[in-house]
């Protein structure tokens, strides 16, 4: 590799004329494990990233899954900086004010090596992975935003434009990991625009407190780490949760909610995160501690009904900017790592076989999705948006019962305990129907079965 | 008064969030940013539009605060912008031209 592309990091410095086997847009967990996968295999990948280094534009809460890493690097946890190993899970109801209901899992399962959930913080994550990239063969190129397709007479995509001086360059495919953002296939007519309805935005602080703190807070020591999700009257009966995660010495805490709601209802995200860190539940796990970023993110939460084409003729899109996130189950890194990984074994495939990066070929790649995990959870859960949009009961009337009969069944007042479950089932009664439970209970198994 | 002032008003008297006076701009100041000076990367298109508008979403969803009604008009400030899309996103007028910053400039997270 000559100086001159080494050097191609500074906005100055001049893009390469060489053509690529691969482009990659992005260097988030999608594009790092598509362009790992490819320097691996020997093809030549350009990456493009338009932050100062990889990372410095990409937020998450944020939880690693470790087998959608190992399969890329078997041996991440010799090198790669994580925070904490997850042994306990905590799921919280939340109403808007005062309660809390909650169910934990902990494991001593969870304490064996190798530990299979890790927190992580992104920006430093990031650069690690990056560098494995870079070490695997790919050139990187930062501070480089790309603003479109570049096309042949057929329409098939032969490079990308970029906004340097001379800044079109050429690869046989182009692989779009360009975040929930995806601005390039959006303009390119390769994706339609997310509505608000299927996209969530969340926001996050990070928030320092000394080591000692959050061991005793959140009953862990060593590198144990907890999780605790959140959803309830705290997020306004808008579709969405809230999440605090144990760094080593620090908290992400944040709340995300469909955009729909937010424009319904008029609540602005920071006064939900405000709600969120003011909870008498919570503020106590944060005092005294000192919020060094304030970040957001939108999440597409659309599902399985709302992929795009994931292929064509030159290209082929994965991770966020294609909507691969598990809105039930928290995932989209690992999704993420997964398809960027899963595209780049098949493009290794193609160019191994002498063929052509045409859409017939790359059909392979939405093949090996099919048959793996990735399509068979998307498809799972792809009646869970519209059962959730349709019957906000789900996690409006439904938690707020939760609490308020708890409240009325420990509170001792005097009043017989037949009285009182007479009471809480009159309660239900008039927030909903038996047939509209049963109901209720019927379509929230179809949906998950 | 406009629809949206109509709906804010509403939201105030409804006692609205008991945090709806959080100031964003303190939490921003935690942020490293290399601004692009003078080179805004997001753009309204037709101010008209923007006024005409019943929602005005932006000045809700935005998280960084950077759209904001001041006397019935929305002023666009892009300083403080995380990058996130959402006013791209829910604005049903698409009124607004979104471009990621020119490659090094805008936000850094430092955590992400």
């Amino acid at each position: 590799m000559t100086e001159e592309l080494k050097a191609a990091g500074s906005v100055s410095a001049k893009l390469p004329a060489e053509r690529f086997d691969v482009i990659v847009v992005g260097a988030g967990p999608a594009g790092n494990a598509a362009a790992y996968t490819l320097a691996k295999s020997g093809l030549s990948v350009l990456q493009l990233e338009r932050g100062e280094y990889p990372g410095s534009k990409n937020v998450q809460g944020a939880i690693l899954y470790s087998n959608a890493l190992e399969k890329i690097i078997p041996d991440f946890r010799d090198s790669a900086p994580l925070e904490r190993h997850i042994v306990e899970q905590r799921f919280w109801l939340l109403d808007e004010r005062s309660s809390l209901t909650s169910a934990n899992y902990r494991s001593e399962e969870f304490n064996k090596p190798p530990y299979n959930r890790y927190t992580i913080i992104r920006a430093r994550f990031d650069k690690w992975f990056s560098q494995k990239v870079q070490e695997a063969g790919a050139l990187l190129i930062c501070e480089t935003t790309v603003t479109g397709l570049l096309r042949d007479n057929a329409g098939r995509v032969i490079g990308v434009s970029t906004e340097r001086e001379n800044g079109d360059i050429y690869a046989d495919v182009v692989i779009l990991a360009d975040g929930v953002n995806s601005l390039v296939p959006s303009r390119a007519g390769l994706r339609p625009e997310i509505r608000t309805c299927d996209m969530a935005l969340a926001v996050k602080e990070v928030l320092f407190l000394p080591k000692e703190t959050i061991e005793q807070r959140f009953n862990i020591s060593g590198s144990e780490g907890s999780v605790t999700e959140i959803a309830g009257g705290i997020t306004h009966g808008m579709l969405g949760t809230a999440f605090i995660y144990t760094n080593k010495d620090s908290l992400a805490i944040g709340i995300g909610c469909i955009l729909e709601g937010m424009k319904k209802q008029r609540v602005t995200p920071s006064e939900l995160l405000e709600g969120l860190k003011n909870h008498p539940m919570v503020k106590p796990l944060i005092a005294g501690s000192e919020m060094k970023e304030y970040s957001a993110h939108m999440i597409p939460e659309g599902g399985y009904k709302t992929l795009p084409e994931l292929y064509g003729d030159g290209w082929v899109i994965v991770g966020d900017s294609a909507g691969f996130v598990n809105a039930v189950h928290r995932e989209g890194s690992n999704l993420a790592m997964t398809t960027g990984r899963i595209a780049a074994e098949t493009i290794a495939a193609l160019k191994a076989a002498g063929k052509p990066m045409s859409a017939a070929n790359l059909a392979a790649y939405k093949e090996s999705l099919d048959a793996s995990f990735v399509m068979a959870d998307m498809k799972k859960y792809q009646d869970m948006p519209d059962l959730l949009t349709n019957h906000p009961q789900y996690l409006g009337s439904y938690p707020s019962f939760i609490s308020g009969a708890l409240h009325d069944f420990l509170t001792v007042d005097g009043k017989s305990k037949a009285e009182k479950q007479h009471q809480i089932f009159q309660g239900l009664r008039q927030q909903r129907s038996l047939w509209g439970m049963l109901g209720d209970a019927y379509k929230f198994w179809r949906t998950f079965k | 008064m406009t629809n949206a002032e109509t709906q804010e008003a509403k939201r105030a008297d409804a006692g609205g969030s008991p945090f709806s006076g959080v100031n964003v701009e303190e939490k921003l100041f935690q942020n490293r940013y290399r601004v692009d000076v003078g080179r805004p990367h997001i753009r309204i298109r037709e101010s008209a539009v923007c006024e005409d508008c019943d929602f005005k979403s932006c000045t809700i969803c935005c998280p960084a605060g950077c759209w904001r009604l001041e006397s019935g008009k929305i002023e666009l400030v892009t300083d403080g912008c995380l990058e996130c899309g959402t006013c791209r996103i829910v604005c049903d007028q698409k009124n607004v031209d979104w471009n990621y910053p020119r490659g090094g400039f805008g936000i850094l997270f430092k955590f992400g």
